[in-house]
């Protein structure tokens, strides 16, 4: 288990005060100036070296993403964009990040910037968290009346750090999307390539990082890259925020060692599977759009990128959703395609057409009101959305659908035998909805 | 019906007050010049917010012509973006999340309760205060089950405390946003199982890792056998294995491997471009295979030429082994191996540590990459006839790494 | 060039191809939707994914991938692309039947019903049969104005439309509202939209969501032959296709031509067809105490006969109107040649366009595609927009591609473009010669300057001084990069340059056009489908034209002529290109064609023409004039006609430019006739009316 001396958000539960005092006291901004004289090489060094990979989903090593910006030209500003549209269900990190810790994400932003060559920094926001905003911009408001960012800082970097927010859309976590949305426009993603890193925000280079990723590089270069990659496991290195919900007994937000057993997590922080861990069902490991792990597969489940992916799900924001058998596991995944539906931009064809029809058919499957005949033609046509989308989107929709199937085929074949038992004529006249 | 609409019934305009005005300057120049459409989303909302919580078309219109977009353009914003209420809502707007994981937690039940105490969705309460619609996830997930009305999130919902909200709420009583059940955040229920340790409250966090800059600074130059700071509990197999290895060249090897190759690019949901970790041409980076920078790997203590292995001057029958199955070896450094006196995979698998080391430091620009490669390791696969990719395994089994 | 393997195949492309134009190339064909070669990449519609070898293990949106972001093979091996392999066959398979879900069951009743792209598509790409059993969603029709019919349940949402109208034409009037399976394309509050390019829209929609209202439910294509030809309604020549159907023209549609019109045409050119049905002349007539009584070709040509034995040649005139053909124009001026008769003038207008000053002094030297080549554009006395919308929108092209400076003397206008406006009237002129504004600097230094003189700005006292000064002003920095010539002037006459290229204008003593009409000047005048001008009362008006408008009203004597797609004809448009009309339908009733029309009464007036068929007549015309012989081809304006014309100088009379026309929809008698066009300028009205409050 992970030693509160290795913990990097200290005040993850909201205990302590977010203001700045507080906050240096904590260890922010200690020594921002020393970390950015050692340079932009340094510091892209030492956060490869932590082996941090992306903490919004995709597990993009940090270090490796931040040296594809490309050399400074004229008339061409960089950007560094950070993506708190946080909406991935099961995740809720990253608000604890911008109220509770804001100056480390603020102090992380400074120095991902620094050493991407980018002297303005956006931070964007889903729309709904709005006290979360507030808080995030008085911290901005603090942090400039410190002269810790601005145009003469005590860092001698020029740095200007702005806080923006969408208002409602799921979509706009996809990183071009995001890059939509700031500009003005819908969120709705862009064709790749060209990649961010060459055409990103208003045309220039332009990362775009997740909160936490940005949050702990002070944090990661104060104590050492040696440090964080001598957390976890290879490959899979460092700290992470696990957001777990569902049917365990205390849901909550901790930060633990990447690669802890799903049981550790679950018993040590969140007072174990409701009923007790035989009464567990299966778990979503990573936010919504990997696929779900039926019980038997976490019974010695290590929590990392690649020990999910080889089970065929992924640890993505490491939200983990927890359902006990009194879970009706057909109507939770109908929920989720109902979800993608509801966010689907409606830019290509796939998603557009097809996230609004994997959704019909699994709801009339949570019925019983379908012929099984119908499983494998949904699982076809989730092969049909997925991989032939512009982005992510059309996959996060395809895979819970195909995870149900794939593990749960026989609760789906019951429900239709159940269905149909029972079922009247009358019960086959249905009105257009 | 999900489809967006705007009202019916629309005032005849809208303008902003003379503080929101201002307050939308303000926003425009957080944006650079020209680019002043990156404000519509804030404008929107600020006119929303002045409008009793949903957008009249003329604000629509107004917005467009303040940041000279078509107003179609602000059109497909509004209607794209469902924050936008572009129908009268009530005072106290109640926005449900129904996503799975609140419904395992019991939002369905919540549901219930707003079409007892409120009615059907999108519909004002008769006396304006309450309305309510089922939204999508909302990003408060440990504290489910949870709704936000206006700007709050209210957590950790039961139908009957929910009840009680809506009702105190109707009447203008005063609430308690946040958790319902008195939780700090997303802390578990009942005590924190983290964060006990008082030190990291009391201002001794501060400056304590400057230490090894220190020690770097007064050993003069890297040739640490640290690498990095210690993690505070050793406790997991991995790393204990690690720590086990003793020497430099473990802890090293394990840093080197994540950064220098990039290696075991995960194949991750979403597409990301692989970095292949077999020419000679993988990232160089900085501070390892030149001069060591501060808190860097450190290098291994040079061995003297007592350790250089057995050399050939030509390849055995003319006919050398094809030294690029070498995981990490190209045309350029097999030139170089060759240069040296390297043909045979089995002169490589015969080699001692030290020989190796010896070998390594004499890569020039490639030093390093013998030990970090497991060339040794590398060359006994190979020189029993197994494939690149055997030998690739090999070696990152070698390093810990999950193959 | 770049080394592509398609399908097996080794093609050499150039490096920023696309790899859906490199498939092209090699020969494979890729189905799309969302894609057009003329607006911007949006890659949405996904009907065009291929495989690439080596790439990500799902395919790529060829449209989108450009041919240098792929990656060599592992020894330098050019990228290989898959079209027909089981992964791209299941891609076009799943993407037809997302599309195809939602899609209405309309084939029977949609207009779009066989030229429907999402049929072909379906047919070749798709599956038979659907597994779809859930409700399909329906969609609000929008109203966008009169001329582009909405069936928005049928929309694929590939956004052809919206990009088009955003790009193409400059109005940002059509967006996508909504998001997801509920997306929408429509205008804001379902206004009509403004563009004079809008019936675009009804091409580019490869499903029938967008269709000509005027055309809806009307025919088949498959019922309508199809005839090439050229448009009349301003002096671009746009290529166009008739499509009729049996005597009645059904509808226009728009041709390729690269260096033309592209691919579009103006609104008045695609509906101007129901006006071919209204207000025909279909027989002669004559009048008879103060009406117009139905007569025969006999007593019609018997009147004239008459009037012209009891009228002195200096006594007699012609003017020839905007819509006629080479041909007429080639023997009107035959007839009053043969006649003695020196008043003849195709300039209704009173253009101070001549012959005499060289081909250089009246053509759009530039030409159209040479606008795309522009540095600096000078506008005066025109407005493009109304004038001639598709040259319009190749100037906003060039404006959209960056670095060019434009500026406008004369009607301040919205032209979809940004435009310096420099001034009313010819004060500006005198300022820019004279190097005063600053504009002037951007001319004297451009390389390749185009000044584009408007017919408005040509048809007053000081004309030719203003086309002196244009002259001037279009020598730029004098280097002339190879033969450039930025001197254009626009016409908006489609039979002006023909005209101008037969000498349609006053003989020795002859009168101009203007002085013809004013009252007292003749006593028998031939007005050839001349309806823009206004003869006084008193002289014996013969009216040979097709529609019963000013002229024919005006007339003692009509006799009807076929329309521009009732006759075979050489148009010769503004650039100086001569381009052959083709009949695609028969006149009505008694009307004939107006050269045999010509013909017929030289005979009577006992002059006869020596040509007895079109075929004859055309060797005579090109006998003359053989540069008209060369289709489809421009014979150049001189230089030294230019420097002459520079040097010719003159006075300003000060007076604001005004331009040639003011209500676009309304500038011709086809137009006038057509209920469409009414519609449309009445709407237009309104809008200004509103916008003026």
């Amino acid at each position: 288990m992970l030693h509160d001396r290795d913990r990097i958000f200290t005040n993850l539960n909201g205990r302590h005060g977010a203001d700045l005092q507080s906050s240096l006291k904590r260890g922010a901004w200690d020594g921002t100036k020393f970390l950015l004289e050692q340079g932009k090489d340094w510091i892209i060094t030492e956060m490869k070296a932590s082996g941090l990979r992306g903490r919004g989903g995709a597990g993009f090593p940090t270090g490796l993403k931040w040296s594809f910006m490309p050399k400074p030209q004229e008339g061409r500003p960089h950007y560094l964009v950070v993506n708190a549209d946080e909406s991935e269900p099961g995740t809720c990190k990253d608000r604890e990040i911008m109220r509770n810790d804001p100056h480390l994400l603020i102090e992380g932003c400074m120095i991902a910037s620094f050493a991407m060559h980018a002297n303005a920094c956006y931070v964007y926001l889903r729309g709904e968290y709005v006290r979360e905003k507030e808080a995030l911009q008085r911290a901005v408001d603090e942090a400039y009346a410190a002269n810790l960012v601005g145009k003469n800082n005590v860092h001698g970097y020029p740095f200007d750090i702005y806080v923006h927010h969408g208002a409602g859309a799921y979509i706009c976590g996809e990183e071009t999307a995001l890059l939509e949305s700031l500009e003005g426009k819908k969120g709705m993603p862009r064709l790749k390539p060209p990649f961010p890193a060459n055409m990103g925000l208003y045309g220039c280079p332009t990362t775009v990082n997740n909160v936490e990723s940005i949050a702990v590089a002070g944090t990661i270069l104060r104590r050492g890259g040696g440090w964080f990659a001598g957390l976890g496991k290879p490959n899979n290195t460092g700290t992470k925020l696990f957001s777990i919900s569902g049917h365990v007994n205390r849901p909550c937000n901790v930060e633990e060692e990447m690669g802890i057993t799903f049981r550790e997590l679950v018993e040590k922080h969140c007072g174990g599977v409701r009923g007790g861990w035989d009464n567990l069902m299966a778990v979503i490991p990573g936010g919504s759009s990997v696929p779900l792990l039926p019980e038997h597969q976490c019974q010695d489940l290590s929590m990392d990128f690649d020990t999910l992916r080889n089970l065929k799900s992924g640890l993505g924001t490491a939200a983990v959703i927890v359902m006990d058998k009194s879970t009706d596991v057909i109507r939770a995944i109908a929920r989720l395609s109902y979800f993608y539906k509801h966010e689907s931009c409606g830019q290509c064809t796939p998603c557009r057409e097809g996230t609004g029809w994997m959704w019909r058919v699994v709801s009339r499957m949570a019925e019983g009101r379908a012929e099984k005949r119908e499983i494998d033609m949904l699982l076809e046509v989730t092969t049909q959305v997925e991989g032939h989308t512009i982005c992510a989107l059309g996959d996060a929709a395809a895979w819970p659908v195909q995870g149900l199937i794939r593990h749960y085929r026989h609760v789906i074949e019951q429900r239709i035998d159940d269905y149909t038992a029972r079922s009247t004529p009358a019960d086959h006249l249905v009105a257009a909805e | 019906m999900s489809v967006r609409r705007l009202a019916a019934e629309q005032p005849a305009d809208f303008a902003f007050t003379q503080d929101n005005l201002q307050w939308a300057e303000q926003q425009i120049a957080k944006y650079p010049e020209g680019r002043q459409a990156s404000a519509v989303i804030p404008l929107l909302w600020k006119a929303q917010e002045q409008h009793h919580g949903w957008l009249p078309e003329p604000a629509i219109r107004r917005i467009a012509e303040m940041l000279g977009m078509p107003v179609i353009r602000v059109m497909e914003v509004a209607t794209f973006y469902t924050m936008f209420n572009l129908s009268p809502v009530g005072e106290h707007f109640v926005q449900l999340c129904g996503t799975t994981p609140c419904m395992l937690r019991g939002a369905n039940a919540l549901k219930d309760v707003c079409r007892k105490v409120i009615g059907d969705e999108r519909h004002v309460s008769e006396d304006g205060k309450l309305s309510w619609l089922e939204v999508e996830c909302l990003g408060a997930c440990s504290n489910a089950p949870m709704v936000q009305i206006n700007y709050d999130y209210y957590e950790d919902l039961t139908p009957e405390n929910f009840e009680t909200l809506l009702e105190d709420l109707r009447a203008g009583r005063p609430v308690k946003t946040g958790s319902q059940t008195g939780r700090s955040c997303s802390a578990p229920e009942g005590g924190d199982t983290s964060l006990s340790d008082e030190t990291l409250y009391d201002g001794s966090m501060v400056g304590a890792w400057r230490q090894r800059f220190e020690q770097q600074a007064a050993a003069g130059d890297a040739t640490l056998a640290d690498a990095g700071g210690k993690p505070a509990d050793q406790s997991r197999p991995e790393a204990k294995a690690a720590a086990d290895k003793g020497d430099a060249e473990a802890g090293k090897a394990k840093v080197e491997a994540v950064a220098a190759t990039g290696a075991g690019e995960p194949k991750a949901p979403f597409s990301a471009p692989t970095v292949s970790g077999k020419s000679d041409d993988a990232p160089k980076v900085a501070g390892f295979a030149g001069q060591p920078a501060p808190g860097a790997v450190a290098e291994p203590e040079p061995v003297s030429d007592e350790a250089k292995p057995e050399l050939l001057t030509a390849p055995r029958e003319g006919k050398g082994d094809d030294l690029k199955m070498i995981w990490g070896v190209g045309p350029k450094l097999e030139a170089m191996l060759h240069s040296m006196g390297v043909f045979h995979f089995d002169q490589i698998a015969a080699w001692t540590d030290d020989n190796l080391r010896w070998v390594d430091q004499n890569l020039g620009s490639f030093k390093g990459r013998a030990v970090r490669e497991r060339w040794i390791v590398q060359g006994k696969v190979l020189a029993e006839g197994g494939s690149e990719q055997d030998a690739e395994d090999a070696a990152r089994r070698d390093r810990g790494e999950t193959v | 060039m770049t080394k592509i393997i398609v399908d097996g195949a080794e093609v050499d492309v150039p490096a920023e191809y696309t790899i859906l134009q490199a498939c092209e190339a090699a020969g494979a064909e890729i189905p799309r939707f969302c894609y057009h070669e003329r607006l911007s990449i949006a890659g949405n519609c996904r009907m065009c994914l291929v495989e690439v070898k080596g790439g990500p293990p799902k395919p790529v949106a060829s449209c989108a991938m450009g041919v240098r972001d792929l990656r060599p093979g592992p020894e330098g091996q050019p990228p290989v692309v898959f079209t027909k392999s089981p992964m791209v066959k299941k891609a076009r398979e799943g993407v037809m039947e997302f599309l195809l879900i939602n899609h209405p069951l309309d084939c029977p009743i949609c207009d779009q019903g066989g030229e429907c792209d999402l049929q072909d598509q379906a047919m070749a790409y798709g599956v038979s049969g659907s597994r779809f059993a859930e409700n399909k969603r329906a969609v609000e029709d929008k109203y966008i104005g009169p001329l582009v019919k909405t069936i928005m349940t049928r929309c694929i949402h590939c956004t052809r439309c919206v990009r088009f109208v955003a790009e193409v034409a400059g109005v940002s009037e059509m967006g996508a509202i909504g998001r997801g399976e509920d997306m929408e394309i429509t205008t804001y509050l379902e206004h009509a939209m403004t563009s004079e390019l809008q019936g675009n829209v009804i091409d580019l929609c490869p499903v029938g969501a967008l269709t000509s209202r005027p055309y809806e439910f009307k025919a088949r294509s498959w019922e309508l032959s199809k005839t090439e030809s050229v448009d009349v309604m301003d002096a671009l020549g746009s290529a166009i296709r008739v499509d009729a159907r049996g005597r009645e023209v059904m509808r226009i549609l728009p041709r390729m031509n690269e260096d033309v019109n592209e691919e579009w045409i103006s609104d008045k050119t695609r509906f101007i067809w129901d006006g071919l049905k209204t207000q025909r002349l279909d027989r002669p007539y004559v009048r008879e105490g103060g009406r117009l009584r139905p007569a025969t070709w006999a007593e019609a040509f018997e009147a004239i006969a008459a009037k012209a034995k009891a009228t002195s040649p200096e006594r007699v005139g012609a003017i020839a109107g905007d819509l006629s053909t080479a041909e007429e124009l080639f023997a009107l001026k035959d007839l009053m040649g043969r006649l003695g008769v020196a008043n003849l003038d195709a300039r209704q207008d009173g253009s101070v366009s001549h012959p005499s000053n060289g081909r250089a002094s009246y053509l759009f030297n530039a030409a159209i595609a040479g606008v795309e080549e522009a540095d600096a554009i000078l506008l005066i006395g025109t407005n493009p927009r109304l004038e001639a919308p598709v040259l319009n929108a190749r100037i906003r092209k060039r404006w959209r591609h960056g670095g060019v400076k434009i500026a406008l003397v004369g009607e301040r206008a919205d032209l979809t473009y940004g435009v310096d406006h420099v001034g009313a009237g010819t004060d500006s002129l005198t300022e820019l010669v004279e190097g005063k504004h600053s504009f002037a600097k951007v001319l004297s230094e451009a390389k390749r300057p185009l000044v584009i003189v408007g017919a408005g700005a040509l048809a007053r006292a000081d004309g030719l001084a203003i086309l002196s000064a244009a002259a001037k002003l279009a020598k730029g920095s004098g280097e002339g990069a190879d033969g450039w010539n930025g001197l254009s002037v626009l016409h908006s006459a489609a039979s002006r340059v023909a005209a101008l290229d037969l000498g349609v204008v006053p003989g020795e003593g002859g009168k101009t056009a203007a002085e013809m009409a004013a009252a007292g000047a003749l006593d028998l005048v031939f007005l050839l489908g001349a309806d823009e001008i206004d003869v006084a009362p008193g002289a014996f008006a013969v009216y040979v034209g097709s529609h019963g408008d000013r002229g024919a009203h005006r007339a003692d004597v009509i006799l009807p002529g076929a329309a521009y797609t009732e006759k075979s004809g050489v148009y010769v448009n503004t650039e100086g290109r001569p381009q052959m009309a083709n009949r695609a339908a028969f006149p009505p009733g008694e009307a004939r064609e107006d050269w045999a029309i010509l013909r017929a009464l030289s005979e009577r007036l006992g002059h006869k023409l020596p040509y007895d068929s079109l075929p004859q007549l055309r060797a005579a015309m090109f006998a003359k004039a053989p540069h008209l012989a060369a289709l489809d081809q421009i014979a150049a304006g001189s230089a030294a006609d230019l420097d002459a014309l520079a040097g010719l100088g003159g006075s300003f009379s000060g007076e604001a430019f005004v331009n040639a026309v003011q209500d676009f929809y309304l500038t011709n008698p086809i137009a006038r006739a057509s209920a469409v066009m009414a519609e449309m300028s009445a709407l237009r009205r309104g809008a200004v009316a509103q916008a003026a409050e």
